[in-house]
């Protein structure tokens, strides 16, 4: 009777880490009693991984990035990172040092993107340093950090069968803020997908649930990329990602795809400029 | 025997038990065990309540489970027919169920024919493994088997983190599962047992006494205890009703006073479920985020609930992915 499950999985997330981001940084038993050396040495290590030997210099403007600093659902906790240097950001990237992988998701933003606040919510598996790097249109890294308490949200089971939650999977749903002449306007995406992390136990079976999440997540305003995200397991079930952009009239159109070689898209109006 | 009056405990809430942590399957664990009682001391702390004849309840400490209290935090208890005994709710962990196994030998010397599991959740089921030796029949709702095939394990691990293997015990599936309704004869009282839609969680067992006519709601209904969502918030609100048209004019909740008058208790858990539920919709039509909302929907309440701190903004974070997909 004695559980096994811890052990296993992550390995699987692992694995899937590299296979979706080409990055994969070396699990480690991390717990919460780590000393912040540690945590350093860690995050020095994972970010050798992604960014290679470039340097990452700390910022307190470029990119904030907050986070609970205590979760109230480690399945679901909701970031939200802001980058007011609209024209100054190419990319973010946001790390979670101790989940199984660690590489949570990075935005690539396109020329109608507003970066000025963008949310996701996330999986932490563990009590956790929390990394988001932008890298600005001349090239160079900045990282901000956060530390958040939170466990198990990775291998928390959903609640319901696989089946139940895979319904709908790929519906997809657009709001807006009410639009003002001339501004960005704030948009919320939501996706059905249970964005299976490979930690969840099937209740039938007694076996993992295959890892299923979204990978790819285009989201463009006409022909003009606001951004695209490259996703993984930490990303929470039935994502929602808010961000803004630069309305002209034409329709927002996302297309989502996920490791399993679904993929869906949709097209949703978008408010008028001139309203 | 005649029913004795109830003087409700409230001496659970004071214990300095360190404050809230992990948290999982709307339940808190606490870490480390940084104060309250040694289990002995916890064991005799507790007594048992005769709330109907032959009805026996303890009050749950109203605290979240550490190593000292080990997780006996909800109201458990036993009814004693002429032909055997059944346990109402075995309790939180192995340690809790053998402590009631104990105050059963005391009182009677008949035997534990049925054990109710009365929905996933660690507080409830982890007392099973304590009755496993008398080969009772435990009894739950047709959903619970896959509740606890994928939460049992994971509930085990967090338990046992807490206080170990031994005080934890194993994951005991139900024998006898209610899809609708079913019964169960005692010989000189019949408990009549009603399988609930998504509520609490999605295993949620009630159960009436044709003797004394209580009413055993388990988590359907809290008291004194903010509430923990689990299951559906707008089915709850639904199976409250079906709750309250029973007709049964005393209740055990699962926790808080061991016993309560039905009507009064329910109206209260609906006001502040209906309150979760007109502040997530009103915060999701106006596009405030979940971060945002987790600060604010329901604050109102928090003067009528114990322990209001450790789990609003996580019922909240729940009513809202149930709800922002209206």
């Amino acid at each position: 009777m004695r559980p096994t499950f811890a052990a296993f999985p992550l390995a699987v997330g692992l694995t899937l880490s590299a296979a979706a981001l080409g990055a994969a940084p070396a699990a480690y038993a991390a717990g919460a009693s780590d000393t912040d050396q540690e945590r350093n040495a860690r995050w020095q290590e994972i970010a050798k991984s992604i960014f290679g030997d470039r340097t990452i210099s700390p910022t307190d403007t470029l990119v904030k990035l907050d986070a609970p600093k205590r979760a109230e659902d480690a399945a679901l906790v909701p970031i939200t990172l802001t980058m007011p240097d609209r024209d100054k950001i190419k990319a973010v990237s946001l790390i979670i040092d101790d989940n199984p992988a660690p590489y949570a998701a990075k935005f690539e933003f396109g020329p109608a993107a507003d970066t000025n606040e963008l949310k996701l919510r996330v999986r932490v598996n563990n009590y956790t340093d929390m990394h988001a790097v932008v890298e600005t249109t001349d090239g160079k890294l900045y990282e901000a950090k956060q530390f958040v308490k939170a466990s198990g949200g990775c291998s928390a089971p959903m609640g319901m069968s696989d089946e139940e939650a895979m319904k709908g999977m790929g519906d997809m749903r657009m709001k807006f803020a009410d639009a003002q002449p001339g501004k960005p306007v704030e948009a919320t995406l939501m996706i059905r997908h249970p964005n299976f992390s490979g930690m969840q136990m099937n209740q039938v079976t007694r076996d993992y649930t295959p890892a299923r999440y979204i990978d790819k997540l285009t989201v463009s305003a006409g022909d003009q990329k606001i951004f695209t995200m490259t996703g993984d397991i930490s990303i929470a079930s039935n994502p929602v990602i808010n961000f803004g952009f630069k309305p002209d009239g034409k329709p927002i159109q996302v297309a989502a795809s996920d490791n399993q070689g679904g993929s869906w898209t949709k097209s949703f109006t978008a408010p008028s400029p001139t309203n | 025997m005649a029913a004795k009056a109830v003087h409700p405990r409230i001496d659970g809430g004071a214990r300095g038990l360190s404050r809230r942590h992990a948290l999982f399957g709307g339940l808190c664990l606490c870490c480390a065990a940084t104060a309250g009682l040694t289990p002995r001391a916890y064991a005799e702390s507790f007594t048992l309540e005769e709330v109907a004849p032959g009805t026996f309840i303890r009050k749950g400490l109203i605290a979240d489970a550490d190593a000292a209290n080990l997780d006996a935090i909800a109201n458990i208890g036993f009814i004693v027919g002429r032909n055997g005994v059944l346990v109402t709710e075995s309790g939180g962990s192995l340690a809790d169920g053998q402590w009631l196994r104990g105050e059963i030998a005391k009182r009677t010397t008949k035997p534990i024919t049925h054990v109710v599991l009365t929905h996933v959740h660690p507080d409830h089921a982890f007392g099973a493994g304590a009755f496993t030796a008398d080969k009772p029949v435990f009894i739950g709702h047709a959903k619970l088997k896959e509740a606890l095939d994928a939460r049992g394990e994971f509930y085990r691990k967090r338990l046992i983190d807490l206080f170990g293997e031994e005080k934890t015990g194993p994951v005991v599936y139900p024998k006898m599962s209610v899809a609708d309704t079913a019964e169960v004869d005692l010989g000189d009282r019949t408990l009549r047992f009603t399988a609930h839609g998504p509520a609490h969680t999605t295993s949620d067992l009630s159960m009436r006494d044709s003797l004394s006519g209580l009413l055993f709601p388990a988590d359907l209904l809290f008291v004194e205890r903010i509430p923990s969502l689990d299951g559906s918030l707008k089915g709850w609100l639904k199976e409250l009703d079906r709750v309250k048209a029973m007709g049964a004019a005393r209740a055990v909740p699962g926790h808080g006073p061991v016993t309560v008058e039905t009507v009064p208790a329910v109206e209260a858990l609906a006001t502040y479920l209906t309150a979760l539920r007109d502040q997530t919709k009103a915060a999701i039509a106006k596009d405030v985020p979940i971060d945002k909302a987790v600060d604010t929907v329901a604050q109102d309440q928090s003067s009528h609930w114990k322990l209001f701190e450790h789990y609003n903004r996580r019922n909240v974070t729940v009513a809202y992915q149930e709800l922002e997909w209206d």
